[in-house]
């Protein structure tokens, strides 16, 4: 891991939806470690600052893809960056999802928004691996169809169930229109040997960690990604304080058993 | 017990009222596209959704009505049966084939008005229903997903 940004190329640009992009890096000289899924890295658009964005994809032939929502002047920067263009990236950074703790159970995804590009990453490698887990279902929640981020892909994922929904459908929308967490009675895990992974809008988080903890999934099983104001990610700045947690370093992701109580309390 | 299982009619009612309920029931099935109300019609059924996917609907003047809300298996369709007028507030349609229980509402107005425990245990059920989907679609307008919501504008 490195403190200092490190020149990294846009070999690919794809667009997602009419906010968000995903871009593909490639280290100018030697690469940064290897990133787990999960994690994030500082990306720097030279000019304008930088934000802390997790993967999206960490290829197995080197390099990394970020998915990025223009919400602000460094993300519109990011997002309209072209092939070719240089960009400073540094970490890893925070602990990631840790899919290697649910091995031999049952994996339950749940993806909310944009929330879905963190998770990816862990999906793809729940699925080249399907004999060390039980079934993997993946739940998405989208705004409307034409948010939808990694539309083609979903539908090839091999999973038990990949269910998604919507709050806004279009005229040409078939799906499920309601809560992501409407979707997990579709789901057909069993919850005392099952892991959780879930991303997405915070009180979304809340509704869907306290579903899966009804049905019976252990809590520290239930792993959810904090989104925080990273700044240093060096757990110097305490930008990213959450009650006792500096969440670039303790975080992103935690278990439920520790963030439910930290999420409940009005002000920290 | 989730609420959304909670609120299945085999866990919402107690064993003798959910039987009760269920001997009144007629075994339909639904192609898709078919209408199985509309807003404003006489709320004289309801059902429950044994398999497939049913859409709730609102009408806007000028436009196709736009889909609110989807039901799947085990969900309730229809509670403006049981209470005055007895009047659709949305419309429903099959999304995919539906098979589903039907249930005559005068019929089951008068089991509830003939026995108060279990006129009380449907009416409960349905408060409930209301109340999680109420729940449900103030949680929506919060419009979760939404570029403000993802993180610090930076």
């Amino acid at each position: 891991m490195t403190d200092v940004p490190v020149p990294y190329r846009v070999v690919a640009r794809r667009p997602e939806t009419a906010d968000t992009v995903t871009l593909r890096l490639e280290p100018l000289g030697a690469p940064l470690d290897d990133f787990a899924p999960g994690q994030f890295a500082m990306v720097h658009c030279f000019g304008r600052g930088e934000i802390p964005v997790s993967v999206s994809s960490v290829p197995a032939t080197g390099g990394l893809a970020h998915t990025i929502r223009a919400v602000g002047a460094v993300s519109a920067g990011l997002c309209a960056a072209r092939a070719g263009d240089v960009l400073g990236v540094r970490g890893p950074y925070g602990v990631g999802w840790e899919l290697e703790r649910a091995r031999g159970r049952d994996v339950v995804v749940v993806a909310g928004g944009i929330g879905l590009a963190p998770l990816r990453p862990l999906i793809l490698r729940a699925l080249a691996e399907p004999a060390a887990y039980g079934r993997i279902d993946v739940l998405i929640g989208a705004r409307s169809p034409a948010e939808l981020i990694s539309r083609r892909e979903i539908e090839r994922w091999p999973t038990a169930y990949t269910g998604v929904t919507v709050d806004r459908p279009d005229r040409e929308w078939r799906g499920d229109v309601g809560l992501v967490t409407t979707l997990l009675d579709r789901a057909e895990f069993a919850p005392a040997r099952t892991t959780a992974f879930v991303c997405g809008p915070e009180p979304m988080i809340r509704a869907t960690a306290r579903d899966l903890a009804f049905r019976g999934v252990p809590r520290d099983r239930i792993r959810v990604s904090l989104e925080r104001n990273m700044r240093c990610a060096t757990g110097h700045c305490g930008h990213c304080q959450l009650g006792p947690l500096l969440l670039c370093r303790a975080g992103p992701v935690v278990g439920w058993d520790e963030a439910e109580r930290l999420l409940s309390v009005r002000e920290l | 017990m989730p609420p959304s299982i909670a609120l299945r009619v085999h866990h919402a009612l107690p064993a003798e009222h959910r039987d009760r309920l269920l001997r009144v029931a007629r075994e339909v099935s639904f192609p898709p596209g078919t209408r199985l109300f509309d807003e404003g019609g006489h709320a004289d059924r309801f059902w429950i959704v044994r398999d497939g996917t049913a859409a709730l609907d609102l009408h806007v003047p000028g436009r196709r009505a736009p889909v609110v809300e989807t039901l799947g298996v085990g969900d309730l369709v229809g509670w403006s049966w049981l209470y005055e007028p007895f009047v659709w507030r949305l419309g429903a349609e099959a999304v995919t084939p539906v098979g589903a229980y039907e249930f005559d509402a005068v019929a089951v107005r008068l089991m509830c008005l003939d026995d108060a425990e279990f006129g009380r245990a449907v009416e409960h059920w349905v408060g409930r229903v209301l109340a999680h989907r109420l729940q449900a679609a103030r949680t929506r307008l919060l419009d979760l997903y939404g570029p403000h919501n993802s993180g610090g504008a930076r």
